[in-house]
């Protein structure tokens, strides 16, 4: 498809010249990394609000969005912003929106309406503590909200866990691919860290290419009106279109599921962990083997569709499994589903903004050691 | 449908080719119906047809797209001022509609109305203000007058428990961003016309880039007030619109200079100049 050509306004001397250089390593913050790669994606429209940890992404698309003859408003409240990116992305616009926890809930409602009028936006959750204004420290504890549902209805969306900013950066682009292909939201789910921290990154970005969709609004000239909605009154209607809404998100659990392994083939312990609680374990990992735990990492990308399979699959294989999350355990849930019982699954985590360290994660490796048997003496390090 | 017209006739009373031939699910006597006409002979009459993007509220307009032939978006309850932002600053070339009614723009949707306003959205608001919540049951509603019975004041609306109704019309006129803001009704004939004459100059004070452009249309709601549509009728013209008069509520378009299209990206806001706050033109 094309969008509508957007007028381009002469660009004022450019900002973030770094990053224009292609194919070099730079040091970049990672709210602005995004930010920066939705753009290089083909990002059409941002619409955001100010909430910390993920001021700067705004701000970035402040500068940048106008620079480039982009859409940036920064709307009245999340609702505001949320719908701003439903209207843009019904007009067939490339679409991101970015906010933290307590703006994510009262994103809750569009997304409903998105997944149920099936519109593709991007949407980046750098998460916060909770519940309530909670604090402006790292979490995980939209863990919940993001792969359970966040507004009403039965609906899935697919949520994609970058552990580094290089990876986010990625996974910004794909989460656009994703978006278009299945016409539905996608959020990127980040933390504090994640967004605040800088770190060394290619500059490769990636536009996937753009789909001629038959659904968009544009004006009907020359074609029957068209209307993107998610009011469906007749019950048999309504049951219809949630049996397609199952369908395709049977298609993306199938073809979409994506998590990386670490030290898997000869674990005795495998660690689950995601994001920045990911980055902690694989520290955890590497010390636990240089005591002689034979530990592993499994990290989900994506959490929504959820690697069960990966993770059964390692379960056949490890004496016992410990989830890691910045949060009161909420993952664990999905691990313990995967993992049907086959061994034990232990949890740590810390909440409130605080990060677990590695000693912590080493910590809950040696009882869950002690706990599910001998260990291995063959060293592998 | 077509109709054969004979020798020497012509035709001086059709269906707007954009309203659909369509039975609507409004009650007998609603003024929905009308405003819907109105707004489907305009945007016909401005060949704005092939253009528009219009975006549906929830409430008893929630099945507009059902009646007006041309694309639509459905609106979260109340947030079609912002969804029509949207649309705004991607589409540069569309032509964007919005249609509300009182309790979704007056109430849930208050945020999303007054920032599109101020913001000076290159958009046109169609608000039906019929003063209740008639899809749900005729609740009270923020423009519900004092006084007046609905299933949620069953004794009238009391300032003191319930508040005051809100003149929002008057409330958007303040902001620099708004070009243009008038209230029609759907009373008589001579109400429905002029009426008409607002929402075609609110269409074109989009066209011309000068700014957000809001009519009101103040209407009856039947079955919510309990009454037949003739006594509505009388109500809506005897005690509606004395508390909320129509007329040209605030006219900037002499000081609000034309863009020459409607700007997209940071650049929209801009293109909405705010003018002098001038005396309405007409009342």
């Amino acid at each position: 498809m094309t969008t509508a050509p957007v007028p381009v306004r002469p660009a004022p001397t450019p900002v973030g010249v770094a990053v224009r250089r292609h194919g070099r390593r730079v040091l970049m913050k990672g709210n602005e990394a995004i930010a920066e790669a939705a753009i290089q994606a083909g990002c059409d429209a941002y619409f955001g609000y100010p909430i910390t940890p993920q001021a700067e992404l705004l701000e970035w698309m402040a500068r940048r969005m106008p620079e480039e003859g982009r859409a940036f408003v920064q709307a009245e409240s999340e609702l505001g912003a949320i719908n701003m990116a439903l209207g843009a992305a019904a007009a067939g616009a490339r679409v991101l929106v970015s906010s933290s926890s307590p703006g994510i809930s009262l994103m809750a409602e569009a997304m409903s309406y998105m997944a149920g009028s099936e519109v593709p936006v991007v949407l980046v959750n750098v998460m916060r503590g909770g519940p309530g204004l909670g604090s402006i420290g790292p979490s995980q504890s939209d863990y919940f909200q993001a792969t359970k549902g966040h507004g009403h209805g039965d609906y899935r969306v697919p949520v994609l866990a970058p552990a580094s900013i290089a990876e986010a950066m990625e996974l910004t682009a794909d989460a656009f691919e994703i978006a278009e292909r299945y016409r539905t939201p996608v959020m990127i789910l980040a933390d504090g860290i994640l967004g605040q921290a800088m770190e060394p990154v290619e500059l490769a970005f990636r536009a996937p290419p753009r789909l001629d969709p038959d659904w968009v609004l544009g004006g009907a000239a020359g074609r029957p009106p068209r209307v993107v909605r998610s009011l469906h009154l007749l019950p048999e209607d309504l049951e219809r279109h949630n049996v397609h809404l199952q369908a395709k998100f049977a298609t993306i659990t199938d073809r979409e599921v994506r998590s990386a392994g670490e030290h898997l083939e000869d674990a005795d312990l495998a660690v689950v962990a995601y994001g920045t609680a990911a980055r902690v374990a694989r520290t955890a990992v590497a010390r636990a083997r240089a005591e002689g735990i034979r530990a592993g990492l499994l990290r989900p990308i994506t959490l929504w569709p959820f690697p069960s399979a990966a993770i059964a699959e390692v379960a056949t294989r490890v004496r016992g499994a410990l989830v890691v999350e910045l949060s009161a355990g909420q993952m664990v849930e999905d691990v313990r589903l995967a993992v049907e019982g086959r061994v034990p699954v232990a949890f740590t985590g810390r909440t409130g903004g605080i990060v677990p360290s590695p000693a912590e994660v080493v910590a809950a490796l040696r009882r869950l050691d002690a706990a599910t048997g001998p260990r291995t003496r063959e060293a592998s390090r | 449908m077509s109709v054969t017209i004979p020798e020497g006739a012509r035709v001086v009373f059709g269906r707007p080719e954009l309203l659909l031939d369509r039975t609507t699910h409004y009650c007998p006597g609603c003024g929905h119906g009308v405003v819907h006409r109105l707004v489907a002979e305009v945007l016909g009459e401005l060949g704005l047809g092939p253009r528009t993007i219009a975006v549906a509220p929830v409430g008893c307009a929630v099945f507009a797209y059902e009646y007006l032939g041309v694309d639509f978006v459905e609106a979260p309850h109340g947030r079609a001022p912002a969804v029509a932002t949207g649309i705004r600053r991607v589409r540069p070339e569309a032509f964007v509609l919005t249609y509300q009614g009182d309790g979704d723009l007056a109430a849930i949707g208050t945020g999303e109305i007054v920032h599109a306003a101020a913001r000076g959205e290159l958009l046109t608001a169609v608000f039906v203000n019929n003063g209740i919540y008639g899809m749900t049951g005729g609740q009270m509603a923020p423009t519900t007058l004092l006084g007046q019975r609905s299933t949620s004041t069953p004794l009238g609306r009391e300032a003191s428990l319930h508040g005051y109704p809100v003149p929002m019309t008057e409330m958007l006129a303040v902001l620099p961003g708004v070009a243009y803001a008038a209230r029609g009704s759907v009373a008589d004939s001579v109400a429905i016309g002029r009426t008409k004459r607002y929402l075609r100059r609110a269409c074109e004070v989009q066209l011309e880039g000068r700014g957000f452009a809001i009519v009101e249309v103040i209407s009856n709601c039947p079955v919510g007030w309990g009454m037949t549509p003739q006594a509505s009728i009388e109500r809506l013209k005897e005690v509606v619109a004395t508390a909320y008069p129509p007329g040209v509520i605030v006219d900037r378009t002499a000081s609000a200079p034309a863009a020459p299209a409607p700007a997209a990206g940071a650049t929209a806001a801009g293109g909405a100049a705010p003018g002098e706050p001038d005396a309405p033109a007409e009342r």
